[in-house]
Order: structure tokens, then C-alpha cells, then sequence
């Protein structure tokens, strides 16, 4: 099993598990907005800076066979 | 009515397909929880690449401002000045320079507290034109701590050759991606990312070529433009974590697989340590791994001219592996709030990156034909850049 099926089966196990969670119960958040000061930091993200982390993807896809999925989703952990 | 003129405007952008019309859907109607603009700032880029004969470097300026409470615009010019030839061209044909620049301008708007993303990009270099529009949504839930981002975005490129006037073809690239972004505990963000590409249409280099055995030839074989399938679809997953330990500092991690439908199958992982001294140094060290499986029509040696309907002998469509070391540092400097000026850095992050080859011959070193040395590089890639917060 490559590394792709691997996660593939692991992106389904926690799909499926959110989702039999969302029907039986509700989900109330787990951290109060005071505990998010060191998710807030800029040291967490790994798109930091945007100007590099672009040019970096660049110079990968274009040495790569593989394309797409380049670095973090976006988002985060809306606190700043 | 708002509506009916709703669907009205969805209908109307040709050439979209279901999922990117359900995605316009969402940023014109979409409401709901969570989500910040990006925060105002620019950046002053010099990038270099030198590696495998070839020496690449330009600047990149990124500008981002908000109007008001609800829109983020930004704007980002790039140039790659290339010199040199990679191995495929040096062993067909000489050096050569030419110049790339890039223009994106992009817009982000908060409804709602749903964030809406929308840019345009063109790149030219002399003999290749490219244009892409990107459209993204993400939204919160669960109190802020899970983020969903759905995006599309839609390109066509115009591929020339230089000395040959009459050579003009083309290319359409669609992509797809799914993102989410989990708080799971105080101290740990995890991420999980998915991305559909498609592409229809002419897909090789023009510069490239196939070697096949030719007895008659000098030396025992000849060169022949490639030939590629018309279409190729990929997928690839990738998984992120980052995690805040007991004093100023980080570990992160990456792992990402992929395939497509070339019969390429890829994965790499990715781990650093950040550092921190003084609330004003940041010091990133970390290292990346990737490895892939060739293509399904890629040889380095064909027994004889058009033995395939497709044949490639793309050294990035070869079996291959790299790895790399990175080393960054940052100094940043806070002002007051009340400034016009909030923050400043300076920063410097190299990469170290060796390219090892398993089923790529180097043709121009001395050897029998098809037992030639495996190739190899060294690659060094240079950012330096400032920074400005205001």
C-alpha cells in the first residue's frame, strides 16, 4: 500500500468518523478563545510568508513529477 | 429576484463545471462563521537557483492592503532571468537565456465572516504564454476551531517554439482543492489537503527530446522530439502538522502522496524546527524527502524511433528522488501600533537539494549506450527578503 492509499484510507476513516459523530451529538468547542495564544503565534504557520512559500512551490513543481497539494491547507485557528 | 439574477450569473460563466458553479454558489450566497482577511503587508523578494547547468534568479515584490473592514486587495510581480541548459537540452542543444515574469492580482472579501478569494495571473516568457483565474471559499466551524477552504482555479497556456514561427499550440489545466485545518489542542494545528488537477492538450516540452538506438548513427543513437498523451489527471493528498512546544519554539511536519494518470506515483515528507531568541530572531531548520516512480511511457533508452505512441525521456518523468536541508533566519523588529509602520524583518533561508536518479542516464559523460552513468545534481536556492507590516 503506497503512501497516497495510506492516507487516502485515513482521510476516509476520519470523514466517516466526523460525520457518524455530527448525527449522534453536537460538538462544542474544545479550547476557549484565551487558550489560542500559541496557535496565534506566526511561528505556526507554515505559510508565514506567502512571497517565499510561492516562489519554493514553484521550484518543486517545476523539478517534480508530482504537482498539487503543495504546503498547508490555508486557514487557521481564527485568532488573529 | 436576487436570486433568479444569482443563478442567472452562474449560468452565464462559460465553460465552468458543476463543482466551481456550486463553488460560485457558495461565495455569492455563502454566509456563516469565522474567518479573517490576511493582514496588510509587503514584501521585497531576490530568489536564486543554481543547479544542473542552469542559474535562475529575479526579484518577486507582494503587496496586500485592506479597503476598508471587508475587502483585502494584493498585487505580486515576479521575474525568473534564466541562464544556462539543463541536461536535456545540453546533450540536443546549446545554452540560452530568456526571461519569465509573472503578474497576479488577487482580491479577498469577508461576508459574513466567510472569507472569498479571487485572482488572476499571467505569466510570458518569449515562446510561452500562461493564464489562470483562481477561486477559493473558506469558512469556520466549530467555534473557530475547524476550517473548511474549497477552490478552483482554471488556466490556459499558449505554447510556442522559438525558431519555429509556425509551431503554436495550446494547453487547459483545471484544478480542484479541498482543504481542512483542525485545532486539536492548545499547542497542535493539523491540516489535511486534497487537489484534483486535469489537464487537456499539448503537454510536453517542445525542447525536449527521446533517444532511441540508431547503429548508423556516431554515436550509436539519435534524438527525436517526444510524444505525450494528451491528457493527465492527478490527485494528491497531504497531511500537516504543527505543534507549539513549552517554550517559544515549533516542530512541523508534512507528509503528501500522489498519482496520476501517467502511472506516476509520488510521496515526500517534510519536518523542521523553529527557534526563536529574544522575541526577534526566528530560526528555521528543517528537511524534505521526495521520491516518485516514472511515468509509464518514459525511457531513458528506446530500441528504435516511434516504438510507442508515447515516449518520454522528461527527466522529471524518470524514477527519481531528491532530498534536501533548509536553513532559514529572521530578524524582526515591532513598532508601535499607532505607526504607520506596525513591523519590520529581514530575512535569509537556503536550501540544499540533491537530485539522484535512478533509470536517467547522463549521455554526455563517456560510457556504452544505455550503460552510461546515472545522473545526478546538486541544486542551491537562495530567498532573501524584506518585509513590511502597516
Amino acid at each position: 500500500m503506497t503512501l497516497y492509499h495510506r492516507l487516502s484510507l485515513g482521510w476516509v476513516v476520519l470523514t466517516s468518523v466526523g460525520l457518524l459523530s455530527g448525527c449522534s451529538m453536537t460538538i462544542e468547542p474544545w479550547l476557549k478563545p484565551y487558550e489560542r495564544a500559541n496557535l496565534a503565534d506566526p511561528i505556526m504557520s507554515q505559510g508565514r510568508n506567502p512571497v517565499t512559500a510561492s516562489y519554493m512551490k514553484h521550484v518543486l513543481e517545476s523539478r517534480e513529477g508530482a504537482r498539487g497539494a503543495e504546503g498547508g491547507a490555508g486557514g487557521g485557528c481564527g485568532c488573529n | 429576484m436576487v436570486q433568479e439574477v444569482v443563478v442567472a450569473v452562474i449560468n452565464s460563466v462559460v465553460g465552468f463545471g458543476k463543482v466551481a458553479r456550486l463553488l460560485l454558489a457558495l461565495m455569492i450566497t455563502g454566509s456563516s462563521h469565522g474567518a479573517v482577511l490576511p493582514v496588510d503587508r509587503a514584501d521585497a523578494l531576490y530568489h536564486s537557483y543554481e543547479g544542473d547547468g542552469v542559474s535562475i534568479d529575479g526579484p518577486s515584490i507582494l503587496l496586500r492592503k485592506k479597503i476598508g473592514d471587508k475587502v483585502s486587495v494584493s498585487a505580486n510581480y515576479y521575474v525568473d532571468s534564466i541562464s544556462g541548459a539543463s541536461i536535456d537540452v545540453r546533450a540536443t542543444a546549446s545554452e540560452y537565456k530568456e526571461e519569465r515574469t509573472e503578474t497576479t492580482v488577487g482580491a479577498d472579501f469577508l461576508h459574513n465572516k466567510s472569507l472569498f478569494s479571487v485572482s488572476y495571473t499571467a505569466s510570458n516568457e518569449n515562446d510561452f504564454k500562461a493564464r489562470s483565474i483562481y477561486l477559493g471559499v473558506s469558512q469556520d466551524f466549530f467555534g473557530d476551531l475547524t476550517t473548511l477552504s474549497l477552490s478552483y482555479a482554471r488556466g490556459r497556456d499558449e505554447i510556442g517554439k522559438t525558431g519555429d514561427e509556425n509551431f503554436l499550440e495550446a494547453a487547459d489545466r483545471q484544478k480542484y482543492g479541498l482543504g481542512i485545518t483542525q485545532v486539536a489542542t492548545k499547542n497542535l494545528i493539523m491540516g489535511l489537503t486534497l487537489e484534483n488537477i486535469s489537464d487537456q492538450g499539448y503537454l510536453n516540452n517542445p525542447y525536449r527530446s527521446v533517444r532511441f538506438v540508431d547503429p548508423q548513427a556516431a554515436r550509436g543513437y539519435r534524438f527525436v522530439t517526444e510524444i505525450y498523451p494528451r491528457s493527465r489527471t492527478s490527485n494528491a493528498l497531504a497531511v500537516t502538522a504543527n505543534y507549539y512546544l513549552p517554550y517559544r519554539a515549533a516542530i512541523y511536519g508534512e507528509a503528501r502522496g500522489y498519482t496520476d494518470s501517467w502511472g506516476i506515483q509520488g510521496q515526500n515528507a517534510k519536518i523542521g524546527y523553529i527557534h526563536t531568541f529574544d522575541n526577534e530572531w526566528i530560526v528555521d531548520i528543517n528537511s524534505r524527502f521526495y521520491s516518485q516512480d516514472k511515468a509509464d511511457f518514459y525511457q531513458d533508452l528506446f530500441s528504435r524511433e516511434g516504438q510507442f505512441n508515447f515516449m518520454a525521456r522528461d527527466k522529471e518523468l524518470s524514477t527519481f528522488s531528491n532530498v534536501s536541508m533548509g536553513l532559514s533566519v529572521s530578524y524582526e523588529q515591532a513598532l508601535l501600533s499607532t505607526a504607520v509602520l506596525k513591523k519590520w524583518s529581514v530575512n535569509a533561508e537556503f536550501d540544499y537539494i540533491r537530485f539522484k536518479y535512478d533509470d536517467f542516464r547522463d549521455v554526455l559523460a563517456a560510457g556504452e549506450v544505455g550503460e552510461e552513468p546515472l545522473f545526478a545534481f546538486d541544486a542551491k536556492v537562495i530567498r532573501l527578503f524584506f518585509s513590511v507590516w502597516y
